[in-house]
This record gives C-alpha cells, sequence and structure tokens, in this order.
C-alpha cells in the first residue's frame, strides 16, 4: 500500500515482473515487430486509481455454451477432444475469483476460422474455436476444446507455430490485464518459435507450457491439459489490511 | 507466503479479432447517454502504415471521477462500465463511445489505453487527456514525468463527434507509452 501524498489515499500497488519475464516488444526473430515496436523509452507510470482498479467483468458476457468450443454447432468438431483447466492466480497464490477468461485458438488442422487465415488446410464448419468463462470461487476455469493443429507462418523460412491457445485474462487491476498463449508440453517445434523464446527467461517460458493432466481426462471421452495462469501480485507493506484478501 | 513468478505476455496475433471483439465493445455509454463522445482514431506503425490487426482497451473513471471497483478507497460507484474494446478496422480505425471521465483527487481527467496487436509481443499502454483540461493538465503528476516536448501525444484533439486520439507505435511523433 502506499499513500498518495497529494490526496491523502491509501492505494495498493502492483509489483513489477523481474528482467526476463516478458518478451521485449524489440525482438527482431518477430519480425513482425520490427516496425511496431516503440523506440523512445516508456515513463514509469505511478499506481493511483485508474491503475488501481479495472473492469470487473462478470456473467453478463457469458453465452450458455461459450466454456465448450466442442457444443457451438450442431455436429461435433474434427480432432483430439480435450478439457483444459486450470486457476487465474496472483503472485501471491491467491485466487482471483469471478473473472473473465477468453480464448480462442485454431482447429485440430491447424487453421482459424478467420478470413485472412488461407493456407490449404481446411476450415472445420463445426468449429469456431473461441470460447469464454468466468472463475469460480477458487479462481478455477474450465474448456471443452479440441487441441489445436500447428500451421505454418512466413516469418522465416518453413516457420511453424507451435500448437497453442490464445488466453486473454483481466485479474482485478488494470496492471494484471495480460494476454498469453498456452502451449502443450513436449511441442518438438518450440526450438525453431521465436514468439514463444521471445521471453527471454527459461523458467518464465516453461510457464506458458500446460502440463498433461492424467488425473482429469475422462475416460473413453477427453484428455485434459492443467495451466495455471499468475498474475501480478500487490507490493506487501505495513499498511496490509483486510482488503488485501478481499 | 511463497511468490509465484507471472506468466508471460504472448502476442494476441494476426487473429485476434476471433476472440477479442465484443459487439458492445466500443460502447462504454449506450446511445443516447448525456455527454456521449465518439473517440476516433488510427493506429499507425513505423513506416506510417495503419495497423488493422490491433485491439484498443480503454479504462476510465466516470464523469464524477468514480470507478465501480471494491479498491477505490473512495468506495465503489456502481453502475458504470468504464470499459471499452474496439478492434481496428482495415484502416486501422478504432472508436470508442464514451463520456469524459471525472478528475481525479490529484490528477486531471484522462482514460487508460491499451494496444493489442500482431507484432506487439505486450500491450503497449499509453492515456488519453482532453483539451478541455488545459488548466488541470499542468499539475497532473503523470504528464509532469514526460518530456515536454513530447506531452502533446497524449491530449486528443476536438473534432465533430468528440475527439481523435491516434496512437504512433513507432518513429517521427511516436507515442508516449508507459510502463505499467
Amino acid at each position: 500500500m502506499t499513500t498518495s501524498a497529494e490526496s491523502g489515499l491509501i492505494l495498493p500497488r502492483y509489483r513489477r515482473d523481474p528482467e526476463g519475464t516478458h518478451p521485449p516488444l524489440d525482438s527482431p526473430g518477430y519480425k513482425s515487430t520490427s516496425l511496431r515496436h516503440p523506440k523512445q523509452p516508456l515513463v514509469l507510470l505511478p499506481h493511483k486509481l485508474t491503475e488501481v482498479t479495472g473492469p470487473l467483468l462478470g456473467p453478463g458476457r457469458l453465452g450458455e455454451l461459450d466454456h465448450d468450443l466442442t457444443r457451438q454447432h450442431p455436429e461435433e468438431p474434427q480432432g483430439q477432444r480435450i478439457i483444459v483447466h486450470g486457476r487465474l492466480l496472483d503472485g501471491d497464490g491467491r485466487p482471483v475469483p469471478h473473472s473473465l477468461v477468453e480464448i480462442w485458438q485454431a482447429n485440430a488442422g491447424g487453421r482459424y476460422k478467420h478470413v485472412w487465415d488461407n493456407w490449404p488446410c481446411p476450415v472445420d464448419p463445426n468449429f469456431d474455436g473461441v470460447g469464454r468463462t468466468i472463475t469460480d470461487n477458487e479462481g478455477r476455469y474450465e474448456f471443452v476444446t479440441i487441441k489445436p493443429g500447428a500451421y505454418p507462418w512466413k516469418n522465416h523460412d518453413n516457420a511453424w507455430r507451435p500448437a497453442h491457445i490464445h488466453f486473454s485474462v483481466f485479474g482485478r487491476a488494470f496492471p494484471q490485464r495480460l494476454v498469453t498463449q498456452m502451449y502443450f508440453p513436449d511441442d518438438p517445434l518450440f526450438s525453431q518459435d521465436p514468439i514463444f523464446n521471445s521471453v527471454p527467461d527459461e523458467k518464465a517460458r516453461q510457464r506458458m507450457i500446460s502440463r498433461f493432466d492424467l488425473g482429469r481426462t475422462v475416460p473413453e471421452w477427453a484428455l485434459a491439459f492443467e495451466f495455471d495462469i499468475v498474475l501480478r501480485g500487490r507490493e506487501a507493506t505495513p499498511f496490509e489490511n483486510e482488503e488485501e484478501d478481499a | 507466503m511463497s511468490r509465484l513468478g507471472s506468466t508471460p505476455s504472448q502476442t494476441v496475433g494476426p487473429y485476434l479479432s476471433l476472440g477479442l471483439p465484443w459487439p458492445d465493445g466500443p460502447a462504454v455509454v449506450e446511445d443516447g447517454t448525456p455527454g456521449a463522445v465518439w473517440i476516433r482514431g488510427t493506429i499507425i506503425d513505423g513506416a506510417g502504415t495503419p495497423v488493422p490487426d490491433a485491439l484498443v482497451e480503454t479504462w476510465q473513471a466516470d464523469p464524477n471521477g468514480r470507478f465501480d471497483h471494491p479498491d477505490d478507497p473512495r468506495g465503489a460507484q456502481p453502475g458504470f462500465r468504464g470499459f471499452g474494446r474496439c478492434p481496428t478496422d482495415d484502416n486501422g480505425e478504432y472508436a470508442i463511445r464514451t463520456v469524459l471521465p471525472g478528475a481525479l483527487p490529484d490528477e486531471a481527467p484522462h482514460i487508460d489505453v491499451s494496444v493489442f496487436a500482431r507484432g506487439l509481443l505486450h500491450r503497449v499502454v499509453t492515456r488519453v487527456y482532453f483539451p478541455d483540461h488545459a488548466d488541470a493538465h499542468a499539475d497532473d503528476p503523470v504528464l509532469a514525468a514526460v518530456p515536454e516536448e513530447r506531452r502533446h501525444t497524449l491530449i486528443a484533439t476536438r473534432t465533430e463527434d468528440g475527439y481523435r486520439f491516434d496512437v504512433r507505435l513507432q518513429g517521427a511523433g511516436e507515442t508516449v507509452f508507459f510502463d505499467v
């Protein structure tokens, strides 16, 4: 907590992540960064009222089947049915409850249902590849979907993206907003992927890889992967009060 | 309590418009709300080319400078969503319909903005200030930390139906971005 001298308000403050946790905006291996990364230094933004708050988006944003990407059409999509589940946590291990989780992904063959994606792999008429859910009281979320395929892109010679699912989460305050990608264990394409490898810290990179979860597989029905998402925690100070655990 | 390392950021990629836009995303306030304005702008890359695969998100106080959020020590003021979200179109343009935020205890009225795009491995964050509050800008602590010659990149310009706020990701007139 810090006291804003001018206003006298006591506000939480969110810890900054260690160097190497997030990719540098200038990552030459990923060519699209070259004209899109700022060249001027970032200016430090103190955590004031706009930053210690954020959109708390609730169930009104969800359709009944938004969490099950295999049941959004009259027939089931092609591919390996999987359960993707995990917890949304802050950096102190506290669950982030009632928080929106959004995902989007390619189909089993690695094709997105997007007008710009035109590589020679069929669209699946029974798969949109878009899901939403809200974390429960313990910060847990769960989706049923299809394991996405790898796909080629034109970043470098014979470039392939490892299979991944895009995740978008809000947490409870503006500094916690995160968009990431969930990868699958032991993907042989990691070594040549500049997006996965844009994260400098090896341990941080591993945190983007889901865990095969035999315990959550459903016999005769689906495999399962576990993916916890960790958002920035708050600074601990002597001024902490019960609000911290709210 | 043991600390956990944060999950790294990754790019939204070129197909963000599958998963992120909402039909009502651009409408922070409903049509016909008194004082409603459109904030429109173009996201522009280092070659001066509009970026058609970006998403803009906004977060702001209500017209009284209050938030519908339990961590506001003045108490939550329910009812104002405060959040807007709009993908860019083929011309790199976005539009958000909102009302001007009120002043905060020691800050000029402003809106926090995140920009996501293919080629951005992490969102970039900026702020919109308004020409209507020029007097308050002199005392704003965040503007004060920005080099004077770059402050103008954070101030929207007036238009017929609201304001224009372009975001230049790189190069001449590069928008000021913040480390949150």
